[in-house]
């Protein structure tokens, strides 16, 4: 897969031969979301974003399950995947190793990471596929018209829960930190300047890093993050300056914090990534049978079948 | 089988001296024991030495589901002429314990020879059925190789009787010994010299003769190898230019992957052990998207779990090869079993029209070639392909020829050509193929492609137009109409008409073709036809079915709720020929011929049409 870098990058053409990237460059479909979704935010503030960094849209692509955010990739000018519920981190596993000079995004749901790809999202994670998962999480299923989600909180009145929700939801940030990940962070989407922040560090870091984004469902659950919106006469805590994001306890102290908790960095630290330790065990392999051409492989390994 | 085939020695021989032991042509042996006892290790000694010696082999084997213990058995056929089967009848019987002379005895055909460990076992006295040799294994192992290691050496002990009755190359054969026992130290080598040593000189001849084979006229010159199905699958794999794969261990499919981990580094490649059957197909997908062709692959219930992704790599056109290890099912059924029950989820299983190819191998050999052609088939046609192969094939050795690897060996790369101005991957041509960029690729309009699961346009956006459901409908399915198309033509084994065709299709072909022969050289007309390519099949099918009287589809599966099994079903739905009538059973166990030929004549007998006269 080196080799193949280096193909693609006898073929690509130069950076300094194309004209600086425009929002008007980076945009695709219309947005299918409702007016007023918290989803619109994140996806400027990708816009933004990648007009800042100039990456090429050949070298990214966008990985998405099933759900409202999961129709981000539609929506951005690279290459995009729309997979099966719940099981884009395994996907883009499949993408980041065989295609380590790619930038992987997934983007989805609170559903899409929490439920029905809890387990996906956990071995990824421990496994530090590098790649940058942003989970849009509102708290309800939007895309199928208000069920109870696993980020919904007690009480909250769904058409799956009448009544109101009797199950005890997951904590998000709890379970990001117990899973493994060595980048998670939180943000709002009511707050456009540090989403992009916690995207960028998210870009930047080298492994899995995942951020969990409040994403206000303006349809099925308006108002649900106004406790962490200034505007709506909330606070926005961010993570205190003196939290070191390498100490694991204390990163799950702050993720105990009672809702709307605290928003940032929670957790970061160097792992070797899966793609690293794939890559050493290549060289290792390689230099053990001194760079011999598949041909001469297999064919020594059938004539020790012989 | 001995009988059957002994040749004469002084009359075969001419001129040549006399020969010291009885002449053959193959024989069938069987080793019952427990699962701990390493007679596994036997029959594979026994099948790398047939193969290094020009000699045709095909193994069986059962072993328990359990971790350890339990009774086990592994049968040998050796042979100088082709062995398609691992024989029906024992012509000799190594029972290790009284459970392993219980319960195997039965195998024994008349005439054939018991060994027996007489430390253990009693034998029925005074029986003429067969001829009972007692030979103390366990005590002469324990004086062979001192007491420290008594259950550990014994097969060694009978692989060395086994040697001295069948005049096998002991000095290829303790160069094998060596070989594998190398890493284990000298100590394990010398307890496995001493034990093979002590077996070897253990003064059988005066109880029983001694074997030769008759040299083999068809192979003389050509190199073989020995492998077991799976060996066969992931060194095809290999072979195809796959240099991504993903899986989650499940019995019997799992050697295949410990293989590929093991070897894809080498290749530049990798293979991840996914978190679950769903993870590693997504996995697959997503290499296979990436631009690497991947493979995946399970057993039964993992195909379940698999068929959701199955169904995106249908309506995406995403090229990916899926391996399934048919075993006894429903659910976790029978998992150290075979069955041939996974031909309607492998065909079929799934959400809404998905087509897809599905090929199965019907020998060790074929395992490898039917990798090699579902690699080709999944890039040529941007589809998903099962390989359907099964638990026989996966644990048995066979004997075949070296395959030429200069000339198969494929290295693929992505193609990064530029594509553009207002590329299309789904373009609705006249083969309905789609066609991928894979990222990294520069679109020279700038606008770049999503792959969806959504029903889309040909430029890949979500589309839910009917009319365009439509269209894209038949696409998927027009492709392998496409393929059907250029499939070579259907051939019978024996003549392409008569009064009976057996169609069978993976590993039940062995026996269906020893069947046909038997039948034939009875002189009965009877023709077997395989089916390798089972989605989508090949044409000229109907017209030679048309040839026969009789249509009976030999399969390992249920006879089902009307009266035929999975692929019976599916020949019965495109060909609406009543003729097709099914031969089926689901003991769990490969076919035997017997079962076939005694299947075949009471479906005649039931039938109005005139039955064959058979004895």
């Amino acid at each position: 897969m080196i080799a193949e870098a280096k193909n693609l990058d006898v073929k690509e053409i130069k950076l300094t031969d194309r004209p600086k990237y425009t929002k008007k460059d980076l945009v695709a479909d219309h947005p299918t979301w409702c007016p007023g979704c918290g989803d619109f935010s994140i996806l400027s503030i990708y816009f933004k974003m990648m007009e800042k960094l100039q990456v090429p849209h050949e070298r990214i692509t966008s990985i998405a399950g099933i759900g409202c955010s999961s129709r981000f990739p539609y929506f951005v000018n690279a290459y995009g995947v729309h997979f099966v519920h719940g099981r884009a981190a395994a996907f883009a596993t499949g993408v980041s190793l065989m295609r380590p000079e790619l930038h992987v995004f997934v983007f989805g749901g609170d559903g899409d990471a929490f439920s029905i790809g809890g387990n996906h999202l956990n071995h990824a994670a421990r496994k530090n596929v590098k790649m940058t998962y942003v989970i849009m999480d509102n708290f309800v299923y939007g895309l199928t018209k208000k069920q109870t989600s696993p980020t919904s909180p007690v009480g909250f009145k769904s058409k799956t829960d009448p009544t109101g929700a009797i199950d005890h939801p997951i904590n998000p940030m709890k379970q990001l930190i117990a899973s493994g990940a060595t980048f998670i962070a939180r943000s709002h989407s009511h707050l456009p300047n540090h989403v992009m922040e916690m995207m960028e560090k998210a870009m930047q870091h080298d492994g899995f890093s995942v951020i969990e984004c409040l994403s206000e469902c303006t349809e099925f659950y308006p108002g649900a993050f106004d406790a962490a919106n200034p505007r709506k006469g909330g606070t926005f805590n961010l993570v205190p300056a003196d939290h070191d994001v390498t100490d694991e306890l204390a990163a799950y102290k702050l993720a105990m914090a009672d809702f709307p908790g605290h928003f940032g960095v929670f957790y970061q630290v160097q792992r070797p990534t899966k793609n690293a330790l794939e890559a050493k065990l290549i060289a290792d392999a390689k230099a053990r049978s001194e760079n011999a051409a598949p041909v001469d492989l297999l064919q020594k390994t059938f004539a020790r079948l012989s | 089988m001995i009988d059957q085939k002994v040749a004469d020695a002084s009359s075969s021989s001419g001129g040549q001296p006399p020969q010291r032991g009885r002449r053959i042509q193959d024989a069938v042996i069987r080793l019952a024991g427990n699962s701990q006892d390493g007679i596994q290790a036997i029959g594979g000694f026994l099948a790398r030495l047939a193969g290094r010696t020009d000699k045709d082999v095909m193994t069986y084997m059962t072993i328990p589901a359990t971790i350890s213990g339990g009774p086990s058995i592994y049968q040998v056929r050796l042979g100088t002429g082709e062995v398609l089967s691992a024989g029906d009848d024992v012509d000799i019987l190594v029972a290790f314990y009284q459970h392993s002379y219980n319960d195997h005895i039965h195998t024994l055909r008349d005439g054939g020879i018991l060994i027996y460990d007489s430390d253990n076992v009693k034998p029925e006295e005074n029986q003429k059925r067969y001829r009972s040799v007692g030979v103390p294994i366990t005590g002469q192992t324990v004086e062979a190789i001192g007491g420290t290691a008594k259950d550990k050496g014994k097969n060694m002990f009978v692989l060395g009787l086994l040697a001295r009755m069948f005049d096998l190359d002991v000095p290829k054969l303790e160069t094998m010994l060596q070989a594998y026992y190398k890493s284990k130290g000298d100590d394990v080598i010398r307890n496995v010299v001493g034990a093979f040593n002590a077996g070897y000189g253990y003064d059988i001849g005066r109880l029983t003769d001694t074997f030769e084979f008759i040299p083999s006229t068809n192979k003389a010159g050509r190199k073989q190898v020995v492998t077991d199905g799976n060996q066969a699958i992931a060194y095809g794999a290999l072979t195809a230019g796959i240099r991504f794969g993903a899986g989650y261990p499940i019995t019997p499919w799992s050697s295949v992957m410990e293989i590929l981990r093991t070897e894809l580094p080498k290749y530049g490649g990798i293979f991840v052990q996914a978190e679950d059957e769903l993870a590693a197909i997504a996995m697959a997908c997503g290499a296979s998207y990436s631009g690497h062709l991947s493979l995946t692959g399970t057993s039964g219930p993992g195909l379940s779990l698999k068929t959701e992704a199955l169904g995106w790599a249908v309506m995406a056109e995403m090229p990916i090869v899926v391996i399934d290890v048919q075993r006894g099912g429903p659910s976790t059924g029978l998992p150290t079993n075979v069955e041939q029950s996974d031909l309607n989820i492998a065909c079929f299983g799934g959400h809404g029209d998905s087509p897809r190819i599905v090929l199965a191998p019907s020998s060790v050999e074929d395992c490898f070639y039917v990798t090699l052609e579902a690699a080709k088939l999944a890039r040529e046609y941007s589809c998903p392909v099962i390989v359907l192969t099964d638990q026989a094939l996966a644990t048995r050795f066979e004997t075949w020829e070296m395959p030429d690897i200069a000339k198969l060996a494929q290295d693929l790369t992505p193609d990064f050509t530029a594509r553009g101005p207002n590329y299309k991957p789904y373009e609705n041509t006249a083969d309905g193929i789609a066609h991928h960029a894979p990222p990294g690729t520069v679109m020279l309009d700038g606008k770049y492609p999503v792959v969806t699961g959504l029903e889309h346009d040909e430029a890949g956006h979500p589309a839910s137009r009917p009319s365009n459901h439509v269209m894209m409908t038949a696409k998927r399915r027009r492709k392998l109409q496409v393929l059907a198309s250029r499939l070579p033509k259907a051939e019978t084994y024996g003549p392409p008409e008569g009064n009976v065709l057996l169609i069978g299709w993976g590993s039940s072909q062995g026996p269906i073709r020893e069947a046909v022969d038997r039948a034939r050289a009875a002189g009965e007309s009877v023709s077997a036809l395989n089916i390798r390519y089972i989605q989508p099949l090949q044409p000229g099918i109907g017209e030679i079915m048309d040839g026969f009287n009789h249509i009976f589809v030999v399969e390992l599966n249920d006879e089902g709720l009307y009266g035929f099994g999975q692929l019976a079903g599916v020949l019965r739905a495109r060909f609406c020929n009543d003729k097709i009538v099914g031969i089926n059973k689901t003991d769990g166990l490969p076919f035997k011929i017997r079962e076939i030929l005694n299947g075949m004549n009471e479906k005649l007998k039931k039938s109005p049409e005139p039955t064959l006269a058979h004895a």
